[in-house]
């Protein structure tokens, strides 16, 4: 009995020393700070190339390389990208903002400055919508179909543009145990630095943030979002204060955390530790950490650099950017409809649920085939139907998420034209759809390689059957003529049965009726 | 051959002419440098082979009986804060001593198109820091006119070379100065056009919203073909400006009889040194006998422009410089154990003591909580001051000032005291703050024949007005 009641209790974890209780006493507050690489062809002020993976220092010139003389250009589709994205997020796009030497010494930023935005910004003042659910529950949880979501709003303070530094090679070099190279083609990069309001208030939430700013931003196309080659970074703002105070708590900065995942554990660690380092008596330092992911945990990155003093001063060799109202517009012409509204529309437009809504915005191209499919089909709703009704259920069972579902969505549009006019049954498109799962392929494919099948509309030979099927099955005939009329879908489902699906089942009702009389 | 007292004109006709050739010019001229520049100390760097080969160019050209373009075969010194693809470039430092750029500065670029023949860049103040020359890592310049004293700075060599006759002409650059004071002090024609008038690209920066690039000539024609040949919008300098450019040389022709000459006696204050005042005034007093009017104009706030400049200048220069950092082309000290100690010791022995003392200076007044109270305290002095200008200009075409309160001083008199040196930037320091052109040509000497310059400042892009002026006192005179 002893060893059964301890089996039931959860061995003392002290890597998480988070308590419920706590938790309710202690309130997080979360910002976060997004740098996101533009995916313009050259370099935001010199006309490099911004190819990731070329060999080290190809993609360079004098004026990357901080050769001395060398002048920064501004990248006018860097500020049409970055404008672009500010719109999507809400924001008021400044028509003058002003670029900004950020002073400090690093070996891969060659000028000694990096060349960013301050006092003056691109744009500030955007928010965006995040569904969280009414219990704070996990983001993949809140995923799933008909829990009760809430829109929540998080500001968003301000996006700026500027160039990225290199990249300092620790290892990987016969010599690295005494030096370390340098890389500079990504110097002068082009970024856009998203910073949130501290709206957030999970670590859950952190994560819904991140998946729908990465959303919007792969939908405006300005970036590729890729964490993995950098071009998407975050850096967590966190502190904790007792439920109800106003003041914010002592906050630590998460710095080099490479994942969405990792941000959102990174932060759980960090806000037990806060909390767990108050109710020790102690005090939060305001530091940079480190998170590290093998071990769930931050760490404080005690170094001199915390001290900086960035001497920010206006760039003297660039003139204000100026964006005004005409450009704007042109710009404002190229903004996409954003996942939210495009979700929105088409649980109107095509009947789809929220959740589905969610599945086919996943990504742009996907709502863009979805939506093409959809429009060119005999009868939209039945595409999104079908999507949802036989699509969904196949790929859940597989563990295949849409974007690998063997059937595109002109295939399910084909389909659905198929049912449409009459020449397969439901039953006929869910045969076909098992073929196409199990032989991985389009559904166009399967249904040539079956020899283009019909369901039967032909009368005569659907009386023959029904004939046969009445005379086989005496006692159910008796039953529905003594009234039991529900004996109409068993005769049915045997004609549908004995034409192997391909009967007409409209007809074969209207028949069978008849016949019964 | 003696290349004396040759201007652009002068060669450019005596090689099409074939009673000379370029490379005759080139080679006379460094036969000057190797017998007078031993003393002088005005050359870092000669590129014999590259101005041999230019030299061949235009002697080729003119053998074909082709025009020749407007600089053709004319010896030119660049002052060596200007980038020479494939030629050291040092900016009077250690820190750059072995640092052969990649690229070519426009202004560089500019003056080759049009056939000049570079011999090789010029002594110079390190980073441009200085008004004496003596804050060269190399060398100091003498003055060719008396070698025991200063050529002024910070284009001191520049200035040397045209003035002993080994360049016809000279690019300079001038933050606080650096043009027209060494001009002043050797005798010879230095020209500040406006800022933005020149492209900066390929200028190694000082203080990046004070630079400018321009000539340094024997007579005001060959600054005004020089402006025409280096000015115009850049594509690689963001703030070289889409003004049009006007044909300066066309420009001179024009009477300046009726100009309106403004006198600020902001300039001629207590500290102006005797006989340069007597000869500025006279010089006045020619040029109003030339047809121009005269009339008193304001500007109270050159008081303040010696402190508003030495925050701006040195701020942005702390930043300019970061990138000198022992990383890549620059001086890194041996045997260093830790990147901070890279850091520390490249640029400790890398930099001189001005450049450091700029540094500390500059980056102080950019640190929070100073950043209000120097630097942006700094810049809205700087808009006063500007707007001094704006309001003097709509009542007179151009103002006339000394240009340095004495004329050239001894070495070492004032390198003990940066104070008194950074004075002596005290009349030219408003012009660069302002962004408007200026111009010194020579008006008379001292007692011990040392030169002495007259100042013009005009309007924005307006250096059309200030040439002509220049030109007129240069014929009469
Ligand atoms: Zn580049």
């Amino acid at each position: 009995m002893g060893d059964r009641l301890v089996d039931s209790v959860e061995p003392y974890n002290p890597e998480m020393p988070t308590s419920v209780a706590h938790v309710t006493t202690y309130e997080p507050v979360i910002g976060l700070e997004v740098h996101v690489q533009l995916l313009t062809a050259s370099k935001i002020f010199c006309s490099c190339c911004t190819r990731f993976g070329a060999a080290p220092n190809t993609n360079v010139c004098p004026v990357c390389l901080g050769m001395p003389g060398a002048l920064p250009v501004l990248n006018r589709k860097a500020v049409e990208f970055a404008t672009l994205a500010a719109m999507a997020l809400n924001c008021r796009i400044h028509e003058t903002s002003i670029f900004a030497r950020k002073n400090y010494f690093y070996p891969d930023l060659p000028k000694g400055y990096q060349i960013s935005q301050y006092d003056k910004p691109l744009a500030e003042h955007g928010y965006i919508e995040v569904q969280a659910s009414k219990t704070d529950a996990g983001s993949e949880k809140l995923r799933t179909e008909n829990r009760e979501l809430r829109t929540r709003r998080i500001g968003i303070t301000r996006v700026h543009l500027e160039e990225d530094a290199g990249k300092s090679l620790h290892e990987g070099f016969p010599d690295s145990d005494e030096k370390t190279a340098i890389d500079l083609n990504r110097a002068g990069v082009p970024l856009i630095e998203i910073v949130s309001e501290p709206d957030i208030a999970t670590p859950d939430e952190a994560y819904e943030y991140l998946t729908r700013l990465k959303e919007i931003i792969l939908y405006t196309g300005v970036s590729d979002c890729n964490m993995e080659e950098g071009s998407l970074r975050c850096d967590a703002n966190v502190s904790v204060r007792p439920r109800g105070q106003k003041e914010l708590g002592t906050k630590a900065e998460i710095k080099n955390v490479n994942s969405f995942r990792f941000i959102r554990e990174a932060l759980v660690y960090e806000i037990a530790r806060q909390i767990e380092v108050i109710e020790g008596g102690g005090k939060i330092v305001q530091e940079t950490r480190l998170y590290n992911s093998h071990e769930g945990k931050t760490y404080s990155m005690r170094s001199k650099e915390q001290a900086h003093d960035y001497r920010y001063f206006p760039e003297p060799d660039l003139p204000p950017l100026v964006v005004d109202e005409k450009w704007k517009a042109e710009i404002a012409k190229t903004l996409p409809e954003l996942p939210e509204a495009r979700r929105a529309r088409f649980v109107r437009e095509f009947g789809v649920t929220e959740y589905d809504a969610q599945v086919l915005t996943v990504s742009k191209s996907l709502a863009d085939q979805f939506e093409a499919a959809a429009k060119a089909a005999k009868n939209p709703k039945r595409v999104a139907n079908l999507v949802q009704g036989e699509l969904m259920g196949r790929l859940k069972a597989r563990g295949a998420s849409i974007e690998q579902s063997p059937i595109s969505m002109k295939g399910v549009a084909a389909s659905a034209d198929l049912v449409e006019s009459g020449v397969i049954s439901g039953k006929m498109l869910k045969d076909l759809y098992d073929l196409s799962f199990e032989r991985d392929q389009d559904f166009p494919e399967v249904y040539e390689a079956e020899g283009r099948p019909q369901q039967s509309s032909d009368t005569s030979a659907l009386e023959k059957i029904i004939d046969e099927i009445l005379a086989a099955n005496p006692k159910q005939l008796e039953q529905y003529r003594a009234g039991k009329t529900t004996m109409l879908g068993f005769f049915v489902g045997q004609v549908m049965k004995a034409s192997k699906g391909h009967a007409n089942p409209q007809l074969v009702n209207e028949l069978l009726t008849k016949k019964l009389g | 051959m003696i290349p004396d007292s040759l201007t652009i004109d002068s060669v450019r006709s005596s090689i099409q002419e074939r009673t000379t050739t370029a490379l005759a010019l080139a080679e006379a001229h460094y036969a000057r440098i190797q017998k007078e520049d031993g003393e002088i100390g005005a050359y870092l760097t000669l590129c014999k082979e590259r101005a041999l080969e230019q030299a061949d160019r235009i002697d080729r050209m003119a053998a074909e009986g082709k025009p020749l373009p407007p600089l053709a075969g004319v010896p030119v010194a660049i002052k060596d804060v200007m980038s020479t693809c494939g030629v050291r470039t040092t900016a009077g430092s250690k820190s750059l001593a072995h640092y052969i750029p990649p690229y070519d500065c426009t202004a560089v670029a500019h003056m080759e198109a049009a056939g000049a023949v570079v011999l090789g860049k010029t002594n110079c103040d390190e980073f441009a820091m200085g008004s004496s020359n003596e804050n060269s890592a190399f060398k100091p310049v003498r003055n060719p006119r008396d070698l025991s004293r200063v050529p002024g700075g910070s284009s001191g060599g520049s200035a040397a070379a045209v003035a002993a006759d080994m360049a016809v002409v000279a690019l300079g650059s001038d933050t606080g100065g650096s043009i027209r004071q060494p001009a002043s002090f050797c005798g010879v024609v230095g020209l500040m056009p406006t800022y933005g008038r020149v492209s900066r690209y390929g200028l190694i920066a000082f203080a990046s919203s004070l630079d400018h690039i321009g000539p340094l000539t024997r007579t005001v024609k060959d600054a005004a073909i020089v402006l025409r040949t280096i000015a115009g919008r850049d594509p690689v300098d963001s703030t070289s400006a889409d003004v049009p450019v006007p044909d300066y040389v066309a420009e001179l022709k024009k009477p300046i009889r009726g100009l309106k000459l403004g006198i600020a006696k902001e300039y001629f204050s207590d500290g102006l040194d005797d006989e340069v005042r007597h000869s500025v005034e006279s010089a006045i007093d020619k040029v109003k006998s030339l047809g121009c009017e005269l009339a008193p104009v304001s500007l109270p706030h050159t008081p303040y422009s010696i402190p508003t400049y030495y925050l701006i200048a040195t701020a942005e220069a702390s930043s300019n410089l970061a990138r000198y950092d022992g990383v890549r082309y620059s001086y890194r000290a041996p045997g260093v154990k830790s990147l901070s100690e890279m850091y520390r010791r490249s640029r400790d022995e890398g930099f001189g003591a001005e450049v450091k003392r700029r540094i500390m200076l500059g980056t102080y007044a950019l640190s929070a909580g100073y950043y209000d109270a120097y630097y942006l305290k700094a810049q809205k002095v700087r808009t006063l001051l500007t707007r001094d200008f704006e309001e003097a200009f709509r009542k007179v075409d151009a103002i006339v000032t000394p240009t340095s309160p004495t004329a050239a001083f001894r070495l070492g008199e004032k390198s003990n005291d940066p104070l008194a040196m950074y004075l002596a930037d005290i009349y030219t320091v408003t012009a660069d703050l302002a962004g408007i052109p200026g111009i010194s040509i020579p008006c008379g000497e001292t007692k011990e024949k040392l030169p002495i310059g007259l100042q013009i400042l005009g309007k924005h892009f307006d250096e059309s007005t200030i040439l002509r002026v220049a030109n007129a006192y240069e014929k009469a005179a």
